[in-house]
């Protein structure tokens, strides 16, 4: 069953000398990642924040603070997984005319891998999750989410799965698969070695912090909105929030047991996705795009909602069509579900089968072309405001459809048999995550960025990033259209037709031009960081929004709201100014409040040593660290003092400072 | 409209003023249904593979060899009981007798634990015969599908014994009811899903 395994220790299992990678580029790698992280280890002992991050950050349960760390998560990963991208880029520009290029194959087909892997559940997930835990309770006028201390722990997981795929490229290898290590590849008898374990358990571990995470945010949504909100009174970005958790919760599970099957063929011998023995690989690619493909809408439909938060605000108007728009997130969300064979038109299924999901694919197209036009008519006669979100907004608005007109030509069953697996794919779907997820974080880091830390983004380094990485995504990926419609495949390593090179050197210089953009925009971050004095925001409210988040402070107290707000309008905020509405100022009371705690670091992090265990075959430190996971969990449910209150006092002397702020800003305005 | 209204009615219109705590736990059913649900989605996918793979028997051991229906209807009796049992331990819950709820907690417990050494005896009989996960793509579905819910079925068990701890050490207080509800929902969910393994796997089984 096993083929030659290299050797195997009781102490140590698979782990040996040559699991430390010889390659000169990941050593060197290695060698900046490891200065890099005692200096970082250093500096945090020097300047003694250990403390201070773990009572303050690590153990915290509040939504906004585990919403920065789910961002910084994205942010460090996106670093990673971009540096794979660039070198794909290098590798496919230069590998001509007999050249190997700079990267073997064996390394090459790991960075592919990783970067899908990266960028799809260690980048945009915890992007996407940080922005709803961040904004969702802050829209809803509630003070948390519904289970704080799971939220806490979802994100440890979450950072575990990250930390595993990071350990990969210095012990060990990562899978060559490619992003959905599709078998019989992806099985034993083709990947004997660690990467696809790596592969498994990083994402089975994450996944649980993704399913629980989703789980907390609809309870959220569901049982804690402020009195008043009716479901047709909800902010659209908690709308799409909604039915982006209810994608979770009904497809990570998929997910998870797809997972188990292929792990159960690598780990017992079962014959699930086995050529032989009555196994079925095609049972894979189909169970794994039944979650595959809602994922996708997992991660765009907030980002919907985000945009129509911000096209609203910057027009300085009501969102065009508010019911409509609902409606469309709603039939995304069910649709989402009835279109993942489009994936695999080749399979041959057959015309009647591959007919039905193509024209879902294409159906699909319908709401989400409803909320283009309403952001259109939401802005149309309307004095817009140029801030660098809308101009985020408005670059995803061209982008985007032009991403989503490619898809509807992938829906066609007939061009997909010549496009499947080409340039022409991986084109179109950068254009629709690039241009729609990406660039709505990016948009969405700037509009919540105020909220969340007191001062604006700086824009001048903002436009600077905004411009590279516009221009820069599409001399990057146009390239790749022209030359997958010319039929060149993806995952290549060398090419022999020499007309080809042309259009992989402009595609790298697009690539570089993107890295000049986030080299801009962690400079708008330092800059900003810097500048905070003056870029200080003290109203709280620094666009003229219209949803509850803004009528806290910035940032926002750990309580969210002295006095829970009660809703009257769609726009509940915009409602409240309109009727001039005062603060209340007396009348405090005691605010209620879930307790810090450490233990979701502690699961997690005793989860990641089992995750390490299980991909050495380290039997022994697997069983003990499965052991003592229970007994903590076991343990942290006999505690029962998870909440305190928030004294009166503390919350009129916080709410006074409030007072005396929004005052002094009154008076320099008169 | 708010021409004639006094600020301060203004910001009690806009402002839940006299709030209270909000009792403790309001989400968590709610939660755990949502839980379940995702756990349904589970099994959901193993009967699905059941249902591709289990007809490929690769010239191995079919349904009609290796099942012993008799044993299995016994099996499954054990786990209905058990969700009688558990029934009874929540009626004496809500009547607020903490040993009554014990003792039911305990024989429900037992059940479970019939249930589960029945299943393990199936599973190493069938071993025994040759009959194993990684003979044919039939018996790794079925052991993965009827391993997983047995799984479960001992994770119930972990948090059964645990809960009987806890009621003992605190009582039959709001926080204890709330985690008897909730393993309440998960022990009677996998009763559902037994209901279907059994109907699905064994009984279907034997017609094919």
């Amino acid at each position: 069953m096993t083929p030659a395994e290299p050797h195997w220790s009781f102490l140590l299992g698979r782990l040996g000398p040559d699991a430390i990678p010889t390659e000169p580029i990941v050593l060197a790698t290695f060698a900046v990642v490891a200065l890099g992280g005692v200096a970082l280890l250093a500096a945090l002992t020097y300047f003694r924040l250990w403390g201070y991050l773990w009572k303050e950050w690590f153990t915290s349960v509040d939504h906004k603070k585990i919403g920065i760390m789910y961002m910084v998560l994205g942010l460090v990963m996106f670093l990673r997984g971009f540096a794979d991208a660039l070198m794909m880029r290098i590798q496919q520009a230069i590998a001509f005319n007999g050249s190997e290029g700079y990267l073997n194959a064996h390394h090459y087909d790991q960075i592919f891998t990783a970067h899908g892997v990266i960028m799809i559940f260690f980048v945009a997930m915890p992007f996407v999750t940080g922005l709803m835990n961040y904004v969702v309770p802050l829209q809803i006028g509630a003070r948390d989410v519904s289970f704080p201390f799971l939220n806490n722990f979802s994100f440890w997981m979450t950072t575990s799965g990250a930390a595993l795929v990071m350990a990969s490229l210095f012990v060990g290898e990562f899978a060559q698969t490619g992003w959905l290590a599709y078998p019989p590849l992806s099985g034993l008898a083709y990947s004997p070695n660690v990467g696809v374990d790596y592969y498994i358990w990083s994402l089975q571990i994450a996944g649980v912090g993704t399913t629980l995470s989703g789980i907390n945010l609809i309870a959220t949504i569901v049982k804690m909105r402020a009195p008043g909100m009716t479901m047709m009174r909800m902010p659209v970005f908690t709308w799409t929030s909604l039915c982006t958790n209810v994608l979770i919760v009904a497809s990570f599970p998929v997910l998870t047991a797809v997972l188990v099957l292929l792990s159960l063929d690598r780990y017992v011998g079962t014959n699930f996705f086995t050529n032989d023995f009555g196994g079925s690989p095609m049972m894979y690619v189909n169970l794994i795009w039944i979650w595959g493909h809602p994922e996708v809408y997992i991660l765009i439909l907030p980002i919907f909602g985000v945009f129509s938060e911000i096209t609203s605000t910057f027009s300085g108007k009501r969102l065009f069509g508010y019911s409509s728009m609902v409606y469309a997130t709603v039939v995304i969300t069910i649709l989402s579900y009835l279109v993942w064979l489009h994936h695999f038109f080749t399979m041959g299924s057959g015309a009647s089968v591959n007919s039905f999901f193509g024209i879902t694919t294409m159906v699909i197209s319908i709401p989400t072309g409803a909320k283009m036009f309403n952001w259109l008519f939401t802005m149309y006669r309307a004095r817009i405001r140029f801030d660098l979100p809308m101009m985020w907004t408005m670059a995803f608005m061209l982008t985007f459809v032009i991403g989503g007109m490619t898809g509807v030509m992938l829906a066609v069953p007939p061009a997909d048999f010549v496009l499947h697996n080409s340039l022409f794919l991986i084109a179109h779907f950068h254009n629709v995550i690039i241009g729609g997820v990406v660039f709505g974080v990016f948009a969405a880091i700037n509009y919540w960025w105020p909220k969340a830390f007191g001062f604006r983004l700086e824009p001048f380094w903002g436009k600077v990033s905004f411009w590279c990485w516009v221009v820069g995504f599409w001399m990057a990926f146009t390239p790749l259209y022209v030359m997958g419609l010319m039929g060149v495949t993806r995952r290549m390593r060398v090419f022999d037709d020499p007309s080809l090179q042309i259009w992989f050197q402009i595609a790298a210089a697009g690539a570089f031009l993107i890295a000049l953009g986030i080299v801009a925009m962690l400079i708008q971050y330092t800059v900003s960081i810097l500048r905070r004095d003056e870029l200080r925001d003290e109203t709280g409210d620094p666009w003229n929004a219209r949803t509850l988040e803004w009528s806290t402070s910035s940032p926002p107290p750990a309580y969210n709201f002295a006095f829970t707000p009660i809703v009257h309008d769609l726009d509940a905020w915009e409602d409240m100014k309109r009727a001039g509405v005062a603060r209340p100022v007396e009348g405090f009371r005691p605010i209620h409040m879930p307790k810090n705690t450490g233990a979701g670091v502690i699961l997690a992090g005793i989860s990641a040593v089992c995750g390490f265990a299980l991909i050495w075959h380290i039997w022994w430190l697997a069983v003990a660290s499965f052991g003592a996971l229970l007994i903590t969990a076991i343990a942290h449910t006999f505690n029962y003092r998870r909440d305190f209150h928030i004294p009166a006092e503390t919350v009129a002397e916080t709410e006074a400072t409030r007072t005396r702020q929004l005052a002094a800003l009154e008076g320099a305005a008169a | 409209m708010s021409h004639s209204v006094s600020p301060a009615t203004l910001t009690g219109r806009y402002y839940d003023l006299h709030e209270h705590d909000h009792p403790e736990g309001g989400s968590t059913m709610l939660g755990f249904w949502i839980y379940l649900m995702s756990d349904c989605l589970i099994f959901a996918m193993l009967f699905a593979a059941f249902g591709v793979l289990g007809g490929n028997l690769a010239a191995g051991p079919g349904p009609k060899d290796l099942f012993d229906l008799p044993l299995v209807a016994l099996n499954t009796s054990m786990l209905l009981f058990s969700s009688i049992t558990y029934g009874f331990a929540m009626l004496a819950m809500q009547r607020g007798q903490k040993g009554q709820t014990q003792l039911w907690l305990l024989i429900t417990g037992l059940f479970g634990a019939a249930f589960l050494g029945i299943e393990l005896y199936e599973f190493s009989h069938l071993i025994h015969e040759g009959a194993t996960p990684q003979r044919s793509a039939f018996l790794s579905s079925f052991f993965t599908l009827v391993g997983t819910h047995g799984l479960h079925v001992t994770f119930g068990l972990v948090w059964l014994t645990v809960l009987m701890v806890q009621v003992g050490q605190r009582g039959l207080i709001a926080a204890n009811k709330r985690r008897l509800m909730c393993l309440s929902l998960f022990w009677h969910f996998l009763d559902v899903v037994w209901i279907g393994v059994f109907t699905f796997v064994y009984l279907m089984g034997m017609l094919r």
